[in-house]
């Protein structure tokens, strides 16, 4: 009973991920200081905390996931608390407190994807990439290659149901998307990577 | 109209009326400002600025306007709710937070064209006098949410936002702020806790609308992006006129978007009630898919109500006469469907045809609730993993038949008991499809083969399994 931490140890405990290796490590800087003072800046006045999910959001760009050493930072911009931050970063879906891979799927499974086949199509990408299906879990719901290269997340509802199954790779959309089509997607990926 | 076109294979369909969606994959039409002004964009808002604001929210008001985020209500109705000699600023915000399943209208607007909904938002905040708007969008619209940024950014420079609007002393700030992949954010009360930056739970109601209390504890109207934008064709068209065109009790475009097992599927902007079901479905849809047929209907975003195909419906004739009819028959209003006992909602209809498993498709919704539940109340935290466990369990054939209605129970036990509307949205599709599919369910729980439930060998399992054995 005894080894299982806390749920703040647990929040503020590193989850290490392959996909570090193509994020900078977070760290502030007098640039970053002022880019969530300007985010700040859009709320009335006292209402810093407001600005939580804009910082948060910024940080999450830059550096790929919400480390436990940002949280701290993001609580002393917004007049906030760290443990008020941890509440919001467990909060939302859309928080990682993992670094996702390179390139980031989100793969569409809920009823009108689901009809087109995302279920099929989320176990395929996932065999392509190398990740067993099974360890997508709602504790854990990223999985990610051993690379770091490609990282998957099973979402729910992505708002284009018409033209299912709906994948997003980092912030671009892929509609209509197929097993073929997926394919296809990866290669160019991969090679897109070893050419940059 | 007729000089507009469209990008090819994306031409409305005869039976549709283009107002919001007017430039929606129109050729050459990009979200820049200056495609927007040559389009007579912004001639409204200097209009509107003429006019008093209690006019304006007059004009809304005779418009006869209901909103478009699922509820209906109507707007002008809603934005005199901010309390009489109200000394503290008055906030407005825009939820474009679609994420219910089944509707994808909002996407087109922000995408594509972004101010027309800044219009109307600068609208509404003159009409209730807001000098501070949030744009509350959806994590899932990166792209959108850069455009939308643009759109304020240009708007700001040509003068319809910032400071002294038109030179008529009018100030308004418009902020994007981003969501980060919770539905609750929906939820008006809980969009605004997200705004404010804590956990996004829904708040207590009464007050029943944040109009009294809301945003950092000051009046604050929240309305749909589509709203916002019908707010613009209002007082283009004024209230009148548009009060005179389609359902009586909800006037004006509605824009529905089709999905599941049609040839079709899209997102068309129709007068409200001009057409029936049937007629969306078989005649803009297409109908369904080769060699099946329609079974079911979900008519307004996945927590409506399922609609079967082959119900007989009681409707009536203008002498007051009742007829039998189907959910084809139905007149795609706000209302109609309602008085079916489901509802119209945010126009997201969920076509199902005769392939598909009805307890399978329970279980997917089972699982979007049970994923989504923000965990505030005990009954929707609790029950909506309860109610997964037991679909799934059915679905696997493991399942008893008095789990069909134990799972029934569940959701009765829900719904009305929680805090926000999402218990309500998340009992709903389980007490209709264990209702109105009962016999799907019970035939799982006896040794069929739970994969293929359609399958004629599966069928002929199922004449000899009935309740009594």
């Amino acid at each position: 009973m005894s080894e299982t931490p806390n749920a703040i140890e647990a929040v503020s405990a590193p989850i290490p991920s392959p996909g570090e290796q193509y994020f900078p490590k977070f760290k502030v800087t007098p640039a970053l200081v002022k880019e969530a003072q300007a985010l700040v800046a859009q709320y009335p006045e006292g209402k810093e905390q407001s600005a939580v999910l804009p910082i948060i959001h910024m940080i999450q760009e830059k550096f790929g996931y919400i480390c436990p050493e940002s949280m701290p930072w993001i609580a002393e911009m917004c007049k906030s608390t760290p443990i008020h931050v941890a509440g919001i970063v467990t909060f939302y879906p859309g928080i990682h407190r993992k670094c996702p891979g390179k390139f980031h799927f989100r793969v569409c499974r809920t009823i009108a994807c689901a009809m087109g086949g995302g279920e099929e199509l989320l176990a395929h990408i996932c065999k392509k990439i190398g990740v067993d299906p099974a360890s997508l879990t709602d504790e854990e719901p990223m999985g990610i290659s051993e690379d770091g290269m490609f990282s998957i997340e099973a979402v729910e509802c992505l708002a284009n149901c018409g033209f299912g199954p709906n994948v997003m790779v980092n912030d671009a959309l892929h509609q209509e998307m197929t097993p073929a089509k997926a394919d296809k997607l990866i290669t160019f990926l991969k090679k897109n990577t070893i050419n940059a | 109209m007729s000089d507009i076109t469209y990008l090819p294979g994306k031409e409305p369909h005869p039976k549709e009326t283009r107002r919001i969606f007017r430039n929606i994959n129109r050729e050459g039409y990009t979200p820049s400002i200056k495609c927007f002004m040559k389009d007579g964009g912004y001639e409204t808002l200097k209009k509107v600025m003429e006019m008093e604001p209690a006019d304006v929210i007059a004009e809304v008001k005779k418009s006869g306007l209901r909103g478009r985020g699922g509820a209906g209500f109507p707007t002008g109705v809603k934005w005199t709710f901010i309390p009489r000699g109200n000394t503290k600023p008055v906030y407005l915000v825009c939820n474009c937070d679609e994420s219910e399943p089944g509707t994808f209208k909002d996407r087109f607007i922000v995408h594509q064209d972004p101010h027309q909904l800044l219009e109307g938002m600068i609208i509404a905040c003159y009409a209730v006098q807001a000098h501070f708007a949030v744009i509350y969008m959806r994590e899932e619209f990166p792209e959108a949410a850069q455009i939308v940024q643009k759109a304020i950014k240009e708007a700001e420079k040509a003068g319809f936002l910032g400071e002294n609007i038109l030179g008529k002393g009018f100030d308004l700030k418009i902020v994007l702020h981003r969501g980060a992949g919770a539905y609750i954010c929906g939820e008006e009360t809980g969009l605004i806790n997200s705004i404010e930056g804590v956990r996004p739970y829904p708040r207590i109601k009464p007050p029943f609308f944040p109009a009294a209390i809301g945003l950092y504890g000051c009046p604050t109207i929240v309305n749909n992006v589509e709203s916002l934008c019908q707010v613009r064709q209002v007082m283009m068209r004024g209230g009148e006129a548009y009060a005179a065109e389609g359902a009586q009790r909800s006037p004006g475009t509605r824009i529905i978007g089709v999905s599941g097992d049609v040839k079709r599927p899209g997102v068309y902007e129709i007068i409200s009630g001009s057409i029936t079901y049937g007629e969306l479905l078989y005649d803009i849809c297409g109908g369904p898919k080769k060699g099946r047929s329609f079974k079911a209907i979900i008519p307004g975003g996945a927590s409506a109500k399922v609609m079967r195909c082959d119900e007989v419906l009681k409707g009536r004739n203008p002498d007051g006469s009742v007829r039998k009819m189907t959910i084809f028959d139905v007149p795609m209003d706000l209302d109609s469907i309602a008085q079916h006992g489901s509802m119209s909602g945010s126009g997201g209809v969920i076509v199902m045809d005769d392939t598909r498993s009805m307890p399978k498709m329970l279980n997917n919704l089972n699982r979007f609730f049970a994923w989504e539940s923000c965990g505030q109340c005990s009954p929707c935290r609790e029950g909506n993993p309860w109610m997964l466990k037991l679909s799934t369990r059915i679905c696997e054939g493991k399942g008893a038949p008095e789990d069909v209605d134990l799972l029934k129970s569940v959701a009765d036990n829900i719904c009305g008991r929680t805090v926000c509307a999402f218990g309500e949205a998340c009992s709903w599709p389980t007490q209709a499809f264990t209702t109105k599919f009962r016999d799907e369910f019970l035939a799982l729980t006896k040794p069929i083969n739970a994969e293929k439930p359609h399958s004629p060998e599966a069928a002929e399992a199922r004449k000899f399994l009935t309740r009594e054995d």
